[in-house]
């Protein structure tokens, strides 16, 4: 590639990227009502999408082969465990990545 | 009043939230930037890729399409693809960014994924300006990924301490604000559904593939839910 090609193969990316971002709020501007469908989704997709960011996460963990995903499942319960006592958002993650590091330098 | 008072209360109250994504986005800019050198690109690719693009995982694609043939209607294609779940966070942050000004251009081209889920779930404490510390989450992530991606392309593999699993800080994070979210819902479904479709479609499409199945999935049993449930199926 020249750079000429290197830039427009950069801008390319920076393009799709900044569509995908703005694209909503272009299509329901603020000056017009936003459909009612669209309201509904912007309630209920949060949730879902904290659950779907959670596997996407996870999408390189092989459950068939390596360690298959032991030290994950465990690093996630003690998060899990550790935010459902003290609810300590910077505790929890601290915790539960500390655990994951010494499972997988050390355990596994 | 637009005094320095608000702007500093605010980037004091965002900070904390932010520390998760430092551990994250130093290790994975790193990374990310050690990659770039690795492939023959001095720093200066992963320095202003990671200003503009900020998007981690087109970032690393992007270092393969850059190594093969110039093929710029593939590049675009490829990278709506595998940013396509921005939509989803344009949908829901419609109306949390609305009345933040000039700064809402800025907080919608710094969303990515850590961002948004930091601003779409983050109970601001009163009397802080929620433009404000949305602007400063979305500033001080893109910071430290840009340094680590700008350090990464400078030292090269010269990093000198065992950082293997740093990265699941963000998986961490994501399980927390699962969590919080969780308790904060009246009803289960949406997060059921998020998380079972995309298990499902994980499972059917492989790491690669999945999001887009995932992403349509999510969105046709959020609509027959509303259809079930009537007006409110929250």
């Amino acid at each position: 590639m020249t750079l000429t090609q290197r830039i427009i193969t950069i801008a390319l990316c920076a393009l799709g990227t900044m569509a995908t971002r703005f694209l909503p709020f272009l299509l329901f501007s603020s000056r017009r009502p936003t459909p009612r469908y669209i309201q509904y989704l912007g309630r209920v997709l949060p949730g879902a999408i904290f659950g779907m960011l959670v596997i996407y996460c996870l999408r390189n963990v092989d459950l068939m082969a390596g360690s298959h995903g032991l030290p994950e499942a465990i690093a996630i319960a003690v998060v899990a465990a550790l935010h459902l006592w003290k609810g300590q958002m910077l505790l929890s993650i601290a915790g539960g990545t500390i655990c994951y590091m010494l499972l997988v330098q050390i355990v596994f | 009043m637009y005094s320095h008072g608000k702007i500093t209360a605010a980037m004091k109250a965002a900070f904390p939230y932010t520390i998760p994504i430092f551990a994250g986005f130093w290790f994975l800019g790193i990374t990310y930037g050690v990659y770039m050198q690795v492939s023959g690109f001095s720093f200066w690719y992963p320095m202003l890729m990671s200003l503009t693009i900020f998007g981690g995982s087109l970032e690393f694609v992007a270092v393969s399409m850059l190594l093969s043939a110039f093929a710029p209607v593939q590049t675009l294609v490829v990278a709506l693809m595998l940013q396509a779940r921005h939509l989803f966070y344009g949908i829901a942050m419609l109306d949390k960014f609305k009345g933040t000004g000039w700064k809402k251009v800025y907080l919608i081209f710094g969303m990515c994924d850590e961002s948004f889920s930091i601003n779409c779930s983050a109970e601001i404490p009163t009397g802080i300006d929620r433009g404000w510390f949305m602007f400063f989450v979305t500033l001080f992530n893109q910071i430290y990924w840009v340094t680590g991606a700008t350090l990464g392309g400078l030292l090269g593999a010269l990093i000198p301490f065992n950082t293997e699993g740093l990265d699941f800080a963000m998986t961490a994070m994501f399980v927390v604000i699962f969590l919080d979210q969780w308790r904060k819902e009246k009803g289960h479904a949406a997060s059921l559904i998020g998380l079972g479709a995309s298990l499902v479609c994980l499972l059917i499409f492989g790491a690669d593939n999945f999001l887009l199945p995932a992403m349509a999935c999510i969105l046709a049993f959020l609509t027959l839910l509303r259809r079930h449930a009537g007006e409110e199926g929250n």
